[in-house]
């Protein structure tokens, strides 16, 4: 999931009894699956939470690039680096989306981008983990847009009009990415004695950081809670994790490759894979800024934009010298 | 014939390879998002581009070599490519100066390439022009933007054409694979395209308040393979890598 512990305004749910006409008419709305539109009225809690959480999401995205831009350079052959670069462009396109989301609810992408530089906001735990091997692709795309995935389908029936409709368009390109990073994955897993080995260490790797991406459970959680009756959160943490293992598990059998977790084995009358919880220390500790990346990520981001300031200040000049000339002309 | 058209098809296909390797290293750390967008579209153009011309060259060498055998499995000396397009990224406004002077090049020489007596180089010319239209169309734009903006932009641009001027030279050269192309009607003259070349950038430096240096001078040595620049080395140490460490692999 690419939103993690995002913690809403709200003290509990409050039933329609308790609300203000307004705001009766604004839940009955959510309730019957109308969606909610830039110029509708909506609780301020409602507007805060969505922008912490799109922005989070638009956040991931544009960090999300880094781990596998670092590939692009070194991609094996002429077709795995096409691929890579397209599916890394996706993902600065899905940013641009969903910070267009974002802006719809009275924020700028300037000053979400701010507060990613200045690390007030946050972006998924997952992209503070380095990729070391090519397999690495591989499992970025089966396992963290895979994760990714499990967790915006349902987002393209959320209550917000722009977000559902984001997650429409970008869910479609998730899933050519998990499809081709499972791709890597094979011919990895399928390959010579040392990519057999990359894959699995790929996968030993990134196996719990994946899970660590629905965040910890939420079965309790007030915050959880008020989201689901937004229908800004669709599901349970631990219920989206249960179904990523369950996919996952029989994908990696198929790959010939063994999920890191002794403990993991099907339970009949669950029906589920009883599995290990993730490191959830580890998970804390990279949400405080010590995971293996978190500075570098931040240094590369803060280091493009300090950069790239002449850049846009030089455009900027051009485009008002430009119309200046034209209303002169006029 | 063969070996000329070899050579000749390689310079085509180094080009592209190493100037989409070169964009490609922007990903991710652009001035903003649409230009990561855009750097990341036009590397994804240049490197298809490549596969289209080095498998061809391949094809007409006969040794059993695909575009990934020549991308990833020659060294310096096997590449063709002109010595501008392995200049380093410099700042953003250096990289899009190499690519302003290298597509003002590369469209005229696609576009005559469209009339070339092989069908096959004809068929990839074309393809590739379209493509190459919106990279000339976006450079130029970005170099009039950056050229006349404010102080530090101009000085910037002004800059990077100063210091990648020596290296336009090498586009217009005839060498005996030229030659050669030229009689058998396959590709223009490289001199052919200078006048159209000069008046474009005359145009667009005028635009964007730039001063075309005065010295001629440029370096040799990137299209004949005989002298490249050192930092071509470094871009194949780094490219090649995971080929050459795992060679038994397939990807
Ligand atoms: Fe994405
Ligand atoms: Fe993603
Ligand atoms: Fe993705």
């Amino acid at each position: 999931m690419y939103a993690q512990m995002i913690k809403s305004t709200g003290e509990g749910v409050k039933s329609l009894d308790e609300m203000e006409p307004q705001e009766r008419a604004f839940q009955e709305r959510i309730n019957a699956g109308g969606k909610i539109e830039p110029k509708d009225w909506m609780p301020d809690g409602y507007r805060k939470n969505l922008i912490r959480q799109i922005g989070q999401h638009a956040h991931s995205e544009i960090v999300g690039q880094l781990p596998e831009g670092n590939w692009i350079t070194r991609a094996p052959t002429l077709e795995r680096k096409a691929i890579l670069l397209a599916k890394v462009q996706d993902e600065a396109g899905h940013g641009l989306y969903l910070y267009c989301a974002a802006e719809t609810l009275g924020v700028t992408r300037d000053q979400l981008t701010r507060d990613l530089l200045s690390g007030k906001m946050k972006y998924s735990s997952i992209f503070n983990y380095p990729t070391l091997t090519w397999a690495d692709m591989g499992a970025v795309g089966w396992l963290v847009d895979g994760a990714a995935i499990m967790n915006q389908v349902p987002l393209q029936r959320t209550s917000y009009g722009p977000y559902a409709r984001a997650m429409v368009r970008i869910c479609k390109e998730e899933s050519f990415h998990q499809r081709q990073g499972y791709d890597i994955m094979m011919k990895m897993a399928k390959g010579t004695k040392a990519q057999k080995k990359m894959a699995q260490d790929a996968l030993n790797r990134f196996w719990g950081p994946a899970l660590m991406m629905f965040g910890p459970s939420d079965e309790n959680s007030v915050h959880s809670a008020q989201s689901m009756a937004w229908k800004i959160k669709m599901n349970s943490n631990d219920e989206l994790r249960q179904k990523f293992v369950d996919e996952c598990v029989p994908q990696a059998e198929y790959l010939g490759l063994t999920v890191p977790d002794p403990d993991l084995k099907w339970n009949e009358e669950r029906g589920h894979y009883d599995f290990t919880q993730p490191d959830w220390d580890e998970f804390f500790d990279v949400l405080r800024g010590n995971g293996p990346c978190n500075k570098e990520r931040l240094a590369a981001r803060n280091k493009a934009w300090d950069d790239g300031a002449w850049v846009r200040d030089g455009l900027m000049a051009h485009a008002a010298k430009k119309r200046a000339a034209k209303l002169a002309a006029e | 014939m063969s070996d000329n058209l070899f050579e000749f098809l390689c310079r085509m296909g180094d080009n592209t390879l190493v100037l989409g390797h070169r964009v490609s290293e922007w990903c991710g750390h652009a001035p903003v998002l649409e230009e990561d967008i855009a750097l990341a579209n036009t590397a994804l153009d240049l490197i298809g581009q490549t596969t289209l011309w080095l498998d061809l060259a391949g094809e007409v060498e006969g040794a059993g070599r695909d575009a990934d055998k020549l991308a990833f499995h020659r060294d310096v000396w096997g590449f063709r490519n002109l010595l501008l397009v392995e200049q380093p990224n410099g700042d953003f406004g250096q990289t899009m100066m190499r690519q302003f002077l290298f597509d003002a090049w590369h469209l005229s020489q696609l576009n005559a390439l469209m009339d070339s007596s092989n069908t096959q180089i004809a068929a990839i010319a074309e393809k590739s022009a379209k493509e190459v239209t919106y990279h000339l169309e976006r450079a130029t734009e970005t170099v009039i933007g950056l050229g006349d903006g404010t102080e530090e932009s101009h000085n910037r641009m002004q800059a990077a054409l100063d210091k990648l001027w020596p290296y336009v030279g090498e586009m217009f050269t005839l060498d005996d694979v030229d030659a050669a192309m030229v009689d058998a009607g396959i590709a223009p003259d490289p001199a052919s395209l200078r006048p159209a070349y000069d008046a474009l950038l005359d145009d667009v430096f005028a635009a964007a308040t730039l001063t075309k240096p005065q010295d001629d001078f440029g370096h040799q040595g990137g299209k004949s393979g005989k002298r490249h620049s050192e930092h071509l080395g470094h871009m194949l140490a780094q490219m090649q890598w995971l080929q050459r460490a795992y060679p038994d692999a397939t990807w």
